[in-house]
């Protein structure tokens, strides 16, 4: 079995819902769609207060290169374009769509029969651009929480070449268990998703990796892929952060990818199961990404489970669907609770990039309190990059930006193994980000 | 909503760790030790680990309350652990007074002098250790006949330890009962009697993850290959006096030795060479606690010139 070369993590797993089925939830009669749901430019609306739209359609279009235009997943009426409060707290600028009763059962009923707009051979014959341009229209972007749009990633570079497309199911992260359920109910979709990528990149084979904790969905995976003569799987060690990229890469390929460098320097791609499953149904339905799977989990949750959710939807009504927040609730993560963010308020809505809702209780959800360092060396032992996360997050702290640099603060993936272990429950990962806002605000003066 | 969301940065979950659990876990792993000084010692072990014990706990105390203003962490363990470090490197017979200097020297100078928990350069039980052999020479090597007259304190019967025998030439190697050795028939400090005392303290820190492999083994090392290297047994060097007790509990305290593995294995192996030097040519018949402090003294050298390897690094990793 594979794994990353050096540090990681064992955290609890709590993996809840790992066998519960992935449930279609009804589409809401209101959403507010957030034209920033992804990296880069935020889409531009192209429909105004009081047009009419129906399910699928484009309601605000990507502005730039990098950046991912937003679909409706509800017909109806625009009734404002305005700022609404994202789950950070921060204001962003949304469409708000409300459907009446007869446009809601329609689109229940098109969203239960979608029409195959491609047939098997008709996917065959695709050329690398109609892919990419396919993806371009579908608004897909990384699924697996970074929100990179597909398309660009799915154009090879100029200087490099592209030989292999990694995909990534290990889902590290514990209580997530969305692309799992999805590897086990939609395994044939993800892999033809997964070989649509394959030609678009160029690359000469495709490897699925996926931890060695989700047994059944090896399983059906593997027999799917013996179909394909360019698709593998990897089994590998459950440890976390083992869907890093950078880890994930090293773990498949042995490949190391240098300082500063994107994968694409050492000939891979990475994309997650989610983004190859969402790219299936775009090339095969047409339909674009308006919908996601989200775990909505947590020890007190009452119904925690895999949802199928509309993107737009209020997230409180997401945990509703799980049980509803109880007394001891005391947080509640957007994606996983190594690297997900804390949400301020439960009325924002649903954006591409929440695989998961964690709710935490009272408990759990209060840091220690912080103790002097001991220098028991065990955030250095657990670093996956390589760092020294006490010396770097000191610098941090103490705003040696210079510092901070020349030890690698820029190299940290973020994905809090040091804080996660330190006796001492020190904020080594706040320090350390602290670091890198420090390195490009003296970039900036420097640039100026 | 009245509910009150708690919002903060990644990560959401934390290792079930703690400073105090590893603290007390040291402790835990010197309850063999300490057992077999009872056993051979009887009443002055017990008085001078007692002794220890509450001095340091108190001295760490006052001076936190009192002089420095902040309030005392005790619980913590840490000012426990040096009081019990320092009384298991200490003679049976040492009179109470003298203890209580050797407890104030460690915690106060070794320890709060530099700032307390976390900011010491030396161990602070060698600190206090090393001050009293040298301030007090004839009460530090006052070595309790083992298991002979276990109510006396002070007034014990004493002999000299297997490495006073063979430094002075009054004993030859060959001669050396190496079962007494390794179980404790022997003279010396409280917690250098007993050999495999110590290697169950050493197993069970290695089990509960409280260290790593890398100093006690390294150090091991590093005296076998100087012992086989300048003619002597190392296999005596390695069970008698502080050695054993030294590599698995002084220097592998966390705060005065290196952050990554491969300083690790530098600090360990010159630990271990520097005491057989010591040995074999010092004016001491024993120089682990030396040899502790010296590396201790290097360790931030160690730290930034060993860097670990950064993942995707084009070439060797630029220290700061």
């Amino acid at each position: 079995m594979a794994t990353f070369s050096k540090g990681g993590i064992h955290p609890p797993q709590n993996k809840i819902t790992a066998d519960k089925p992935i449930i279609p939830l009804a589409l809401p009669r209101k959403v507010e769609l957030l034209l920033s749901q992804h990296i880069g430019a935020p889409a531009k609306p192209v429909v105004v207060k009081g047009d009419k739209v129906v399910r699928g359609q484009i309601v605000a279009e990507g502005s730039a290169f990098i950046s991912a235009s937003v679909h409706t997943p509800i017909s109806g009426k625009v009734t404002k374009i305005d700022t609404v409060r994202a789950a950070n707290g921060m204001p962003a600028t949304a469409i708000v769509i409300e459907a009446d009763e007869e446009e809601h059962i329609a689109d229940e009923d098109s969203r239960m029969n979608p029409s195959v707009v491609r047939s098997d051979t008709e996917l065959e014959i695709l050329t690398p651009e109609e892919i990419r341009e396919i993806a371009r229209y579908a608004g897909l972007v990384g699924l697996g929480g970074a929100t990179f749009p597909a398309s660009v990633k799915l154009t090879p570079p100029k200087d490099n070449i592209i030989d292999s497309l990694v995909i990534n199911g290990a889902e590290c992260e514990p209580y997530l268990t969305c692309d799992h359920a999805l590897m086990r109910e939609y395994g044939r979709e993800v892999v033809c998703g997964a070989e649509l990528m394959r030609r678009a990149c160029g690359a000469g084979r495709v490897v699925i990796g996926i931890e060695d904790n989700k047994a059944d969905a090896i399983d059906v995976i593997s027999r799917i892929c013996d179909e394909y003569p360019h698709i593998s799987v990897k089994k590998l060690i459950a440890k976390y952060p083992q869907g890093g990229e950078k880890q994930l890469v090293k773990a498949i390929t042995g490949r190391e990818i240098k300082s500063g460098c994107l994968p694409s320097s050492v000939g891979v791609v990475v994309h997650n199961v989610a983004t190859a499953y969402a790219l299936y149904n775009a090339a095969r339905f047409g339909l674009p990404v308006m919908e996601r799977i989200v775990t909505v989990t947590g020890k007190n949750m009452s119904r925690p489970g895999n949802f199928l959710a509309p993107l737009g939807m209020r997230i409180g009504a997401l945990i509703d669907y799980a049980g509803g927040l109880k007394d001891n609730s005391g947080k509640i993560i957007l994606g996983g609770p190594m690297m997900g963010r804390a949400a301020s308020n439960i009325d924002s809505p649903l954006v591409k990039g929440i695989s998961g809702i964690l709710i935490l209780e009272d408990g759990e959800s209060r840091r220690k309190a912080v103790e002097p360092c001991i220098r028991c060396a065990r955030c250095v032992s657990v670093c996956p990059m390589g760092l020294e996360p006490y010396l770097i997050s000191a610098y941090g702290s103490n705003r040696m930006a210079e510092d901070a640099e020349a030890n690698g603060t820029a190299d940290c993936i973020e994905c809090g193994c040091c804080s996660y272990i330190c006796p001492a429950s020190r904020p080594l990962l706040d320090n350390i980000r602290l670091g890198k806002r420090l390195i490009a605000e003296k970039k900036r003066l420097q640039n100026k | 909503m009245s509910k009150i969301l708690t919002v903060s940065l990644p990560p959401h979950i934390h290792a079930p760790g703690s400073v105090a659990a590893c603290m007390w876990r040291v402790n835990l792993a010197l309850l063999p030790a300490f057992g077999c000084a009872l056993y051979f010692f009887g009443l002055g072990a017990a008085i001078v680990t007692v002794v220890s014990v509450l001095c340091c706990i108190f001295f760490e105390y006052a001076i936190t309350r009192w002089m420095l203003g902040r309030t005392p962490h005790i619980a913590d363990g840490s000012a426990a652990l040096t009081g019990f470090l320092l009384a298991l490197n200490l003679p049976s017979t040492l009179p109470v007074w003298t203890v209580i200097i050797g407890a104030f020297v460690a915690i106060g100078i070794g320890k709060m002098a530099f700032g307390g928990l976390g900011c010491n350069i030396f161990n602070p039980a060698l600190v206090g250790r090393v001050f009293l052999l040298l301030s007090f020479p004839v009460q530090m090597t006052n070595w309790q006949l083992p298991g002979v007259d276990r109510l006396a304190y002070t007034d014990a019967a004493t002999g000299a330890t297997t490495l006073q025998l063979l430094k002075s030439g009054a004993v030859e190697a060959s001669d050396i009962d190496l079962w007494n050795l390794t179980f404790g028939a022997i003279g010396g400090s409280l917690g250098e009697v007993s050999a495999v005392a110590i290697l169950i303290g050493f197993i069970f820190l290695l089990v509960t993850k409280v260290i790593t492999w890398h100093i006690p083994v390294s150090i091991f090392v590093g005296a076998t290959l100087l012992s086989f290297l300048a003619g002597i047994n190392p296999v005596i060097e390695l069970l008698s006096g502080g050695l054993l007790l030294g590599a698995v509990f002084m220097a592998t305290d966390y705060v005065t030795s290196p952050m990554t593995g491969k300083g690790m294995i530098i600090y360990g192996l010159l630990i271990g060479t520097i005491t057989i030097i010591i040995r074999c040519w010092g004016a001491y018949p024993e120089g682990m606690s030396f040899a502790i402090l010296i590396m201790n003294g290097f360790t931030p050298l160690i730290n930034r010139c060993v860097k670990p390897k950064r993942f995707g690094a084009a070439g060797r990793a630029v220290s700061a």
